[in-house]
């Protein structure tokens, strides 16, 4: 079936997004959004007990809380991201060919996010992660403070292309579990108490190994084989207890 | 480290009648009894006691008798027992204290310092027997105006509705999540809110997904900090969803269910491994102010097709009514507010008992600034922490709720005796643990009928008391504060709570 193209201009929110519940309920599978400019909460409004799947293209800005709850579907954003990308999603997949703001992926519980630039503040905050659930997020860029924030399961992976150094402090700050990976190195001091830097085992790479080509192919623009990725070292982020209020009690 | 703590409880066996069937031993979790084979004799352990009265009640002899110890200590107003003990045990452990259940300090209970009005003589009284009581509520943004058309005597509402609840008595069960509470006590909740109308509320620990097609009709979803076993199958099987932003027994502070109680069962629930830390941070990591609250807000509204209405649950803290305006304009279609007696599963005693205000208080201003700034008929309150009784709903309606949620009430209608052990997950009353064996103690069939009674007797209580005003619907009670009055109560209270001195 063809896309179904839907101009967002002057719509309100909660009318692009009643236009997109009734198009997948009318059975679209793909729908190209154009001149989407802050619109709110695209594909959160898409679950049905039958768990439909729609694919969504977006053009323009999305607002913020994109995918929000997101419940198994596909979205691309081919520009930047604002604010609570991925927030509490479930499952599928949102990639951004561009740069997304803070929040991104806070409470995320599946499903994988690709941000092929930078990330704001509190990235991965509070993930989680639940038998065959494992949210991933690769990031192209770097982060800002707090990355993997509270982080209770999932992995992300953080590449730093285009040679910018890890700025970000505070690092896994109350982390519990999950893992992070980045390339290249960070400070002692950008790291919360929290957390154990240590060098990646054959494990991590496999994994590292893995979103790599998967990133990659999603952004063919970089024009960047794996090899050119991984010829540099990663450190991999990781709680010190997966218990750490325990001794707090009398 | 010796401890230096006495026993809070003095255990009385009374040997002629003790037949050393060791029911005792088995009924406490907390290994206070123990056989003596050599003696053939019971031996009971003060020190271990916790008070809750599970042997007493069921030994079937009724040779026990467990009474609270009386104080150690040379008499001294300022360093009470409680301060004492609990400062020894810090100084053995280096901890801080944790507690169950609510605030338990002597702050002022202001219900019984509120009486009712009746008729006499000038408007009859109406027999609740007799003439239909209306305690049917509806929970939910009402609109501005309502346009309607009539036409031929047919009336059609023109405007467009808001989602709401409806409840057949103004009475919900209070969040309280399975983890925190049993599976037994939970589904107990979730059988009597549907029997008699009304809804309990999950809490942070989410839904079980086979009790969702049968009682999430009844079920009200929590989405709180942790965001535990939220996905949009959970917020969809619910008839309301609340965002708790706090609790009163807790006001500022997170929580967390250590990993000893994340069974397998309540890890599937929560969507979290089995055996870990399940963490609630103090705030909502998006929420830092009204702007992001309401970006919430409208993200459940979003992920729930505008089906569901919304509640906002907050701590009554001060300055808190400021906070319930910023909470309508956000979009909340509910807001439920949580005094200082709230219960709770497990809290720090420091902040249990010291921070909050009481709710008779809070229900009223809350009332009356939304009433002042012309934005009351947008939200619906719900009042929570230290709903005793009958009179207590009648009181809180009549200062300005619209409704109650009662926790502890519920939870003593199933057995609970207040010993305050419940972060222990020990309770030998089979509510507030995850131990199989003491979990199965809890027969649902029985709880259940006994929180429907409890319902069923505080609604005839209330058409009773309604009557008795001479007033035939909760609707002509809310805020109607000319049917209380004071009593021993000073101006500024009287003020806040905008009634008159008894007598006057």
């Amino acid at each position: 079936m063809d896309a179904v193209e839907v101009d967002a201009t002057n719509l309100a929110t909660r009318e692009l997004n009643d236009r997109l519940r009734d198009l997948m309920l009318s059975g679209v599978e793909k729908v190209v959004l154009r001149n989407v400019c802050g619109q709110r909460y695209i594909g959160t409004r898409l679950y049905t007990p039958e768990h439909r799947r729609m694919d969504i293209e977006i053009y323009g800005t999305p607002g913020n809380d994109l995918a929000a709850f997101l419940f198994g579907h596909n979205i691309r954003v081919h520009a930047n991201a604002q604010d609570g990308v991925g927030n509490t999603m479930d499952h599928g997949e949102v990639v951004v060919e561009g740069r997304a703001g803070d929040v991104l992926g806070f409470s995320m519980r599946g499903g994988q996010i690709y941000v092929r630039d930078g990330v704001g503040y509190r990235t991965a905050l509070h993930m989680k992660e639940y038998e065959d659930k494992k949210p991933v997020v690769v990031i192209g860029g770097t982060s800002q403070d707090f990355l993997g924030e509270y982080m209770a399961g999932g992995i992300v992976i953080v590449l730093g292309l285009g040679g910018k150094p890890h700025k970000g402090n505070f690092l896994g700050t109350g982390m519990h579990g999950g893992v992070i990976y980045l390339r290249g190195t960070v400070d002692k001091t950008q790291v919360g108490s929290q957390v154990e830097v240590s060098p990646l085992n054959d494990a991590d790479r496999a994994i590292v190994d893995h979103y790599v080509s998967e990133f990659i192919l999603r952004f063919p623009e970089l024009g960047l084989t794996k090899e050119d990725i991984l010829k540099e070292e990663f450190i991999r982020l990781s709680p010190k207890s997966k218990r750490p209020y325990v001794k707090l009690y009398a | 480290m010796k401890s230096f703590v006495f026993p809070e409880f003095h255990i009385i066996r009374d040997e002629a009648k003790c037949g050393q069937c060791r029911g005792c031993e088995r009924q406490c979790a907390f290994g206070t009894h123990t056989y003596d084979p050599v003696q053939d004799r019971l031996i009971s352990d003060d020190y271990k006691c916790a008070g809750c009265q599970r042997c007493v009640v069921f030994c079937p002899k009724n040779a026990i008798e467990v009474r609270p110890t009386p104080s150690p200590y040379r008499a001294n107003a300022s360093w009470s027992r409680e301060k004492m003990e609990d400062l020894k045990k810090q100084a053995e452990t280096g901890g801080v204290i944790l507690t169950g259940c609510g605030n338990d300090k002597p702050f002022r209970i202001y219900w019984d310092h509120i009486v009712l009005n009746a008729s006499q003589v000038t408007n009859p009284s109406i027999d609740p027997l007799r003439e239909p009581m209306e305690l049917r509520t509806f929970l939910g943004a009402k609109p501005d105006i309502m346009e309607v058309k009539t036409d031929n005597g047919d009336v059609e509402i023109r405007t467009k509705l808001s989602p709401n609840l409806v409840i057949e008595t103004p009475i919900l069960f209070s969040a309280m999540s399975y983890g925190a509470i049993s599976y037994n006590a939970f589904r107990s909740l979730a059988t009597a809110a549907c029997r008699s109308g009304t809804y309990f509320n999950t809490g942070e620990g989410g839904l079980p997904k086979e009790m969702r097609e049968k009682f999430g009709k009844c079920a009200i979803v929590q989405v709180a900090s942790g965001r535990f076993g939220i996905d949009a199958e959970y917020l969809n099987c619910a008839s309301a969803v609340e965002i708790k932003v706090g609790q009163g027994a807790k006001p500022g502070i997170g929580g967390h269910l250590p990993g000893e109680k994340v069974s397998a069962e309540v890890a599937s629930t929560r969507m979290i491994p089995a055996g870990t830390d399940a963490i609630s941070p103090a705030p909502h990591h998006d929420i830092y102010s009204i702007e992001d609250l309401s970006m919430l807000i409208y993200a459940l509204k979003e992920a729930t097709n505008y089906e569901k209405p919304i509640s906002v649950k907050i701590a009554a803290v001060h300055n808190f009514a400021a906070i319930g305006s910023g909470i309508v304009r956000a979009g909340a279609d509910i807001i439920a507010i949580d005094g200082l007696r709230g219960g709770t599963g497990a809290a720090p005693k420091a902040i249990r008992d010291n921070v909050g205000i009481p709710i008779e208080l809070a229900i009223s201003s809350l009332d009356r600034r939304l009433r002042n700034e012309g934005i009351r008929n947008r939200c619906s309150i719900i009042a929570a922490g230290g709903i005793r009784c009958s009179a207590d709903i009648v009181k809180a309606i009549a200062l300005g709720a619209d409704a109650v949620y009662i926790g502890t009430s519920a939870l003593i209608a199933m057995g609970c005796n207040l010993c305050q052990k419940c972060n222990t997950g020990k309770c030998n009353w089979g509510i507030c643990t995850q131990d199989p064996r003491l979990a199965g103690r809890l027969n649902v069939d029985i709880a259940s009928q006994r929180l429907s009674n409890l319902l069923q007797a505080w609604s005839h209580e209330i058409s009773e008391m309604m009557g008795g005003m001479g007033i035939n619907a909760l609707e002509s009670l809310r805020g109607n504060r000319d049917h209380l009055r004071g009593v021993g109560l000073y101006e500024w209270e009287l003020e806040v709570m905008g009634i008159k001195g008894a007598g006057e």
